[in-house]
């Protein structure tokens, strides 16, 4: 039988055959850590004597969830990571350059057959251009950082075919809000899963890494995409370090296959407090909202501002509606300001906060109040996620988001589509 | 290992273990330890007794990396979890911390049950309830670690994972 991406890394970094199940030790091409994990992993490697850092180029951390500092105890935390990274020759992604995956990815550090840790949940989206990334904790981390390597179990594969074609109005966030809802909250714990189909395949990178971003949604370890011309010409355009593409074998064993039509599907919507909740628009539309919140590293890159922009163009945000938007990065934020898209959406009645985490994580720039409900483009819904318990947490596509901002209700975007 | 029960339903993930909105502010655990489950169970840390067990459903942990889960668990008393399914990352961050966890079928278990807890044998006994159950074994880099009281510890005494 043949391998599976996952596999054929796994064995690419060992130098020897693996198979699901296997517990290897493998070196990681890159760590990465935010400014909520890092701080505890400094602790820990200081906990554990460490003298040096294994190939300090390859580490990285970004401070974004909680930026700029709200508090004086975060500034704290934020200047340990800037002391340790320059004691080490760290690089350090600072306040407002954007969301630690999308760094990652943007500014052409990862590679197609890259093997990438990072201490944060989300960092399976890399699998998008074909790397194998998954999320560790932060003593973990410092044990990378001492020595370049980690223990791994090598994951089984669920193959995703994704069929059809998307309808107007249906997007990739809508594909994954539906395929959490269809596999649950557990549907995929301690595997990986390969997306292949020709939906996937007429989705640009950004797109596919929403998708490969929310597979953690589902307890998979990682995402991945095998690379096509698309994704080589990305990675092409933003770093010129040789790689070496690893694609499925033909006869590859899956622990499950799935097929997916997506010709008939509907924009998504996921109810409070639970990801894999999903329905169509129809059973949500009408729902009052007085927050709505685009941005993260799920939804806030180029394709989705544009949407977003495109909806919001010549109209008003409703008065009881606190529209948030957030970019992924600082190119995403200038390259919306250069097209045009952040008039849009201010002269709406948007409000833009730097370029990061926004207020997906319930620390800063807009806490919802007590009953409110929030409709946004993240990946998650927890009760109490945005910072407020008593607030109720919608997820949908950014297209979805923006029409709802308009309507001061949950409504089906393709009204706004022409 | 002997405690008391807290029993929590499926898919308890790592914002109810610990809220972002104080997870991101200090790394100081006790303060973490007082809101442990705030957001749904408020309250829970100051019914919780040192050597305590948390019983939870299918995926304890889903959700964010943060290690701050496990550590503020233990902070605030609980010394394992037993749960029908895991999350990798918690699964992983638990055994690095120091905090046991144990797959098993937790549906006749209720808060307040007595309970033993005996790794060694891959047992659980419930004394209130009159039953015992075995457990599956876990990967062996994952009970030397646990033997050492975390990863911290691992590291300082093998330097590596060469063990493996």
């Amino acid at each position: 039988m043949g391998k599976t991406m996952a596999e054929k890394i796994f064995e690419r970094k060992v130098g020897k055959p693996v198979r699901p199940g296997d517990i290897v030790v493998a070196p990681v091409d890159w760590a990465m850590g935010q400014d909520g994990t890092t701080p505890l992993a400094i602790q820990s490697f200081e906990e554990m004597h460490g003298k040096s850092v294994f190939r300090p180029e390859r580490i990285v951390f970004v401070i974004d969830h909680n930026a700029p500092s709200p508090l004086e105890s975060v500034s704290r935390l934020h200047d340990l990571m800037r002391s340790f990274a320059k004691r080490f020759g760290i690089r350090v992604f600072e306040v407002g350059e954007g969301v630690c995956h999308e760094l990652m990815m943007s500014r052409g550090l990862v590679v197609p057959g890259d093997l990438v840790v990072g201490a944060d949940s989300h960092t399976c989206t890399y699998g998008a251009i074909g790397a194998f990334s998954t999320g560790i904790g932060s003593t973990e981390l410092a044990v990378v950082m001492m020595t370049g390597k980690l223990w791994f179990k090598v994951p089984e594969t669920i193959c995703i075919r994704l069929l059809g074609e998307l309808p107007k109005g249906v997007y990739a966030k809508d594909v994954i809000l539906h395929l959490a809802a269809l596999l649950g909250a557990d549907g995929a714990t301690y595997q990986a899963i390969e997306f292949h189909g020709p939906v996937v395949e007429s989705l640009s990178v950004e797109e596919r890494a929403t998708i490969t971003n929310m597979v953690v949604e589902v307890g998979a370890k990682a995402g991945l995409v095998p690379p096509d011309a698309k994704t080589l010409s990305w990675v092409r355009e933003r770093t010129d370090r040789p790689f070496e593409v690893v694609l499925p074998d033909p006869d590859a064993a899956y622990a499950k296959v799935l097929e997916i039509d997506c010709s008939s599907l509907e924009p998504q919507v996921a109810f409070p407090h639970r990801v894999d909740t999903a329905r169509g628009i129809r059973e949500a539309e009408g729902i009052p909202i007085q927050e709505a919140f685009i941005g993260t590293c799920t939804n806030g890159r180029i394709p989705d501002l544009e949407v977003a922009a495109q909806i919001l163009r010549g109209r008003k945000v409703h008065p009881e509606v606190r529209l948030i938007v957030a970019p992924a990065s600082r190119e995403v934020f200038l390259f919306a300001l250069e097209k045009g898209w952040v008039e849009d959406i201010v002269k709406a009645g948007g409000v833009f906060v730097p370029p990061g985490c926004g207020p997906c994580v319930g620390t800063h720039q807009g806490i919802p109040g007590d009953g409110w409900n929030v409709i946004s483009t993240a990946n998650r819904n927890f009760r109490g996620r945005m910072g407020n318990r008593e607030a109720s947490i919608y997820l949908a596509s950014p297209a979805t988001v923006a029409a709802s901002a308009i309507e001061g209700k949950i409504t089906d975007p393709r009204t706004y589509l022409g | 290992m002997t405690g008391r029960i807290h029993k929590f339903g499926d898919d308890i993930n790592t914002d109810y273990i610990i809220s972002g909105k104080y997870k991101f502010k200090t790394l100081d655990m006790q303060e973490l330890a007082k809101h442990v489950m705030e957001d749904i169970d408020p309250g829970f840390a100051s019914r919780v007794q040192p050597g305590d067990f948390i019983a939870a459903g299918k995926n304890f942990g889903c959700g964010s990396s943060r290690e701050q889960a496990p550590r503020a668990l233990l902070a605030c008393g609980i010394r394992g979890i037993l749960a029908k399914s895991f999350a990798r990352i918690f699964f992983r961050n638990a055994i690095n911390c120091g905090l046991f966890v144990v797959e098993c079928d937790t549906d006749r278990f209720e808060t307040g049950d007595e309970v033993t807890v005996d790794l060694g044998e891959g047992r659980v006994i419930n004394h209130t309830r009159g039953f015992e159950l075995s457990v599956a074994p876990l990967p062996q880099v994952m009970i030397d670690i646990l033997k050492e009281g975390g990863l911290v510890n691992y590291f300082k005494k093998y330097g590596s994972f060469e063990r493996v």
